[in-house]
């Protein structure tokens, strides 16, 4: 009864911020609605029984991508005003697409049943007696070690795709060379003159 | 009231939907249409934790958290190549984005 009423509580509010993430004038305000968006869905999460994907929606979702977000439409200097205009003009086609993929989804959920072999044919059931924390890692960190280590690889590469991506070097502005100052030695750097007395140099 | 698998999935495609229209309502705006995936991908998401829920499965919170992984490392990349963007010609419209080939 209370898990009804609060799975009606954080759909309703996710699927009003989500409506409310695409039509806000204001990116920040879209922004805004997205984290509270991503709230609720990691409160739909633990209505599942799936809390440490529901922590990690609000630790990596809310902290790190929605700050990205942030600082993002905060650091450019957008003209938002004229972003918005003929929005209008792709209101029927996008209403139209829309229409039609909710359509054919719930086609497909209205008609569509769950077969009893499907709950024996678990790949990983779960396990009783565990948190659901613990049951992740057991299976992450063995069955699915390569997911995992292909998962950490497609994050360093974003990395350093991003970083690759927004440096620049300023012209004009010195820097510590450590090649060109180990490269130094005395025959370069230094010049030994004999000055004779009473001519100067 | 008992809420089942169904409910679930309701939600995730509606959230869907959401996510494809604002794409398409937002065209020149490639913030909103990157936050629009972000929402596709939460979607996602809710289907598969709901699927892993109700089958009893846990590989589906695997495949939940690496949709997770690929979600934060294409904002990363996407608001990088935004930022590039924007210090090249001073606006994020999107229309003309195809003057970046060559």
């Amino acid at each position: 009864m209370i898990a009804g009423l609060f799975f009606y509580l954080f759909a309703a509010v996710a699927v009003a911020s989500a409506v409310m993430v695409i039509t806000a004038r204001n990116p920040v305000h879209s922004v805004l609605f997205l984290i509270l968006t991503f709230f609720n869905a990691a409160g739909i999460f633990i209505l599942l029984g799936a809390e440490f994907l529901a922590m990690i929606l609000v630790v990596v979702y809310v902290g790190a991508v929605a700050v990205l977000f942030l600082f993002v439409v905060m650091m450019l200097d957008v003209d938002f005003v004229e972003l918005r205009q003929g929005m209008l003009n792709y209101l029927p086609v996008g209403a139209t697409v829309g229409f039609i993929v909710l359509f054919e989804l719930v086609l497909v959920i209205g008609t569509w049943t769950l077969s009893p072999e499907a709950l024996q044919a678990a790949a990983a059931p779960v396990a009783t007696g565990l948190t659901n924390t613990e049951a992740l890692g057991q299976i992450l960190y063995t069955k699915y070690i390569f997911f995992f280590q292909i998962a950490g690889l497609i994050l360093l590469v974003a990395m350093i795709g991003a970083i690759v991506l927004t440096l620049r070097h300023k012209q004009g502005v010195k820097r510590q060379n450590i090649a060109d100052q180990n490269a130094r030695s005395p025959a370069t750097a230094i010049e030994i003159i004999k000055v004779k007395p009473g001519q100067g140099i | 009231m008992i809420i089942g698998l169904p409910h679930y999935l309701t939600l995730a495609a509606i959230l869907f939907t959401i996510g494809i229209f604002g794409i398409f309502l937002n065209r020149k705006n490639i913030i909103v249409i990157l936050m629009s995936i972000e929402l596709i991908l939460l979607a996602v998401n809710i289907n598969l934790v709901a699927f892993s829920s109700f089958l009893g499965d846990l590989t589906g919170q695997v495949f939940a958290l690496l949709v997770l992984t690929v979600a934060a490392g294409e904002a990363a990349i996407g608001l990088a190549i935004l930022v590039t963007y924007f210090r090249n010609r001073r606006t994020i419209a999107v229309e003309d984005v195809n003057l970046m080939k060559g």
